[in-house]
């Protein structure tokens, strides 16, 4: 349990991990928006060449995408066959029994598997495994800065998502301990029906709830001690800079979203929807 | 050596749910040196963590002053935000829990949170935050997660967490108290490094009497009022009167004052096993002579 690393960041130094994390939350908005354009043949066939390219250059294995993959597998096969089994088109490939597949349904059920697929590894790609959770919070940021002049409280938003990753081990660090002095007292977490098992996890979450509160209050207490007063006059130790590799990124994003638009637009005859 | 806390008849009282007042500090009047190790000894309930509290304006009294640095800060009308601020850019204070007072997963994140705070300069900040860790012996884990490190260890990240903002002196609110000896022993030799190194002023809230003889001067506080104040040698002399409230004196005291129905001399300010070893001894030869002569 102590080892979960929220975010599973994956520590390098390549041209991706080295953006800055504000460049990265714009590039996975660029990449989703052409992952969602793309509805060609040749606009998916460069979309995961992209992928890949763009994998083999974090550095990271691949076998850790195709881990990351699993939480999602169910969705993938469940759009699938019902694209597979109910999309109704015009050219009959099976025809056996009920089972009616038409090579629209197989078509549109490749793209929504390519879809995920990417739409899963890319996020990966650019924020969880290249960048630590304390420099996305910091992009986030400064990315919605402007949203401060109409009074969304971004630096609190920031600071709530920074303690929370702060305390995510410690209060993990602690279930565990609860969960080990209610098991010493005879408490039975792992036999039972699943209303017993819920029911079981009462007297843990309890304490747990209780010393999660009174380490809020500290905490704040602390904060304040430290001078704390919101963003008012603070400065930070880390400028986050733009450099030449961010804005050539940025510029390739913004290059392949138009592109893939251009695309459908004069190669109608390849469209897979 | 000039005076930097003084508090004039301050009191402070609890109000609880059903409207009592508990009263915790009583007409305390005392002063802090600039540059002293002070420690405060109480037992539970005896109000010196409220007096911390009062210090660093986390409370404000119900009756009595509060100057700190020659400035009036605080009385019972409050106090504005503005010299509140100015009062904790001075005082810095580490806390009991050592997790809960780091605010960021990565160490000199945390280090640099009090000078972010005061608008300090990017550059000057990375300075600063290189300097404290240096001085708490951290460097080496600037980018480590604190949940990785040991209490002691954590504990020391807080203090650099304090210097790191330039105060002028820090209060430790037991925050030896949840250590183990050698998370201790490390933060003691940090806390005094940085009294005698940068003299900074010290206030040690603890009831760990082997730390209290660090101090160069002890505060005894019992019911909410001063019962003692002295050094650490005249204080530990008063061994009954501090068994009286409640509180043990250092191990060695305790032998020597066990010993003294047999005839043996209890001097001031003997706090560790060497010198306790020696004196008994020393006295052992005496008593024996004597004996031989009475023989």
């Amino acid at each position: 349990m102590k080892d979960i690393t929220l975010g599973q960041y994956f520590p390098g130094n390549s041209v991706i991990h080295r953006l800055d994390p504000r460049a990265k939350l714009l590039c996975v908005v660029l990449y989703i928006a052409m992952i969602f354009v793309a509805s060609s043949v040749s606009g998916v066939i460069f979309s995961v060449f992209l992928t890949l390219f763009l994998i083999i250059l974090s550095g990271i294995p691949l076998k850790i995408f195709l881990r990351g993959m699993k939480p999602v597998l169910f969705i993938v096969l469940f759009t699938t066959f019902l694209n597979l089994f109910l999309t109704s088109g015009e050219t009959l490939l099976v025809d056996f029994g009920f089972i009616h597949i038409y090579l629209e349904g197989l078509c549109s059920s490749i793209l929504i598997v390519v879809r995920i697929t990417l739409l899963v590894a890319g996020s990966g790609l650019f924020m969880t495994y290249t960048t630590t959770p304390i420099a996305l919070s910091d992009g986030l940021e400064s990315l919605l800065a402007p949203l401060k002049k109409i009074k969304v409280p971004v630096h609190e938003f920031s600071m709530m998502l920074t303690i929370a990753l702060r305390f995510i081990p410690t209060i993990m660090e602690e279930t565990e301990k609860i969960m080990n002095a209610q098991k010493a007292r005879g408490a039975d977490f792992t036999t039972g029906s699943l209303v017993n098992r819920a029911k079981a996890l009462i007297p843990v979450l309890i304490p747990l709830f209780v010393s999660a509160f009174r380490r809020a209050d500290e905490l704040a207490v602390a904060m304040e001690c430290r001078c704390y007063r919101g963003d008012e006059g603070r400065t930070r130790m880390k400028i986050l800079k733009y450099t030449k590799s961010d804005i050539a990124f940025l510029a390739a994003g913004v290059i392949f979203v138009i592109g893939m638009i251009l695309l459908n637009r004069f190669l109608p005859i390849y469209r897979l929807r | 050596m000039s005076e930097f806390i003084r508090t004039e008849n301050i009191s402070f009282s609890y109000e609880d749910a059903g409207g009592g007042i508990h009263p915790a500090i009583k007409n305390v009047s005392l002063s802090i040196e600039r540059g002293s190790f002070v420690a405060v000894l109480g037992h539970n309930g005896s109000g010196k963590s409220t007096l911390a509290k009062l210090f660093n304006m986390i409370l404000s009294p119900t009756d009595g002053k509060l100057y700190v640095d020659g400035e009036l800060v605080s009385t019972n009308e409050g106090a504005d935000d503005d010299t509140i601020f100015s009062v904790r850019r001075k005082i810095g204070m580490v806390h009991q829990n050592p997790d809960n007072q780091i605010v960021s997963s990565v160490v000199e994140e945390d280090v640099a949170f009090g000078p972010e705070n005061l608008g300090v300069e990017p550059s000057e900040i990375r300075r600063r935050v290189d300097d404290a860790l240096a001085t708490v012996g951290m460097s080496e884990y600037a980018l480590h997660s604190p949940s990785r490190l040991s209490g002691g260890q954590k504990q020391r990240v807080a203090i650099a967490g304090i210097i790191a903002m330039r105060p002028e002196c820090i209060i430790l609110d037991e925050a030896t108290a949840m250590l183990d000896p050698s998370g201790r022993r490390d933060v003691m030799s940090t806390v005094g490094k940085l009294n005698r190194e940068a003299g900074i002023t010290i206030i040690h809230i603890t009831h760990d009497m082997s730390e209290a003889v660090l101090a160069d001067r002890v505060i005894v506080l019992n019911e909410g009022e001063v019962f003692l104040d002295g050094t650490p040698q005249d204080v530990f002399s008063e061994v009954e009167l501090l068994r009286s409230v409640r509180l043990d004196v250092p191990q060695t005291t305790a032998l020597l004052y066990a010993l003294k129905p047999y005839g043996f001399s209890l001097p001031k300010g003997i706090f560790d096993a060497k010198s306790c070893a020696l004196h008994i001894s020393g006295e052992l030869k005496r008593l024996g002579t004597a004996r031989e002569d009475t023989n």
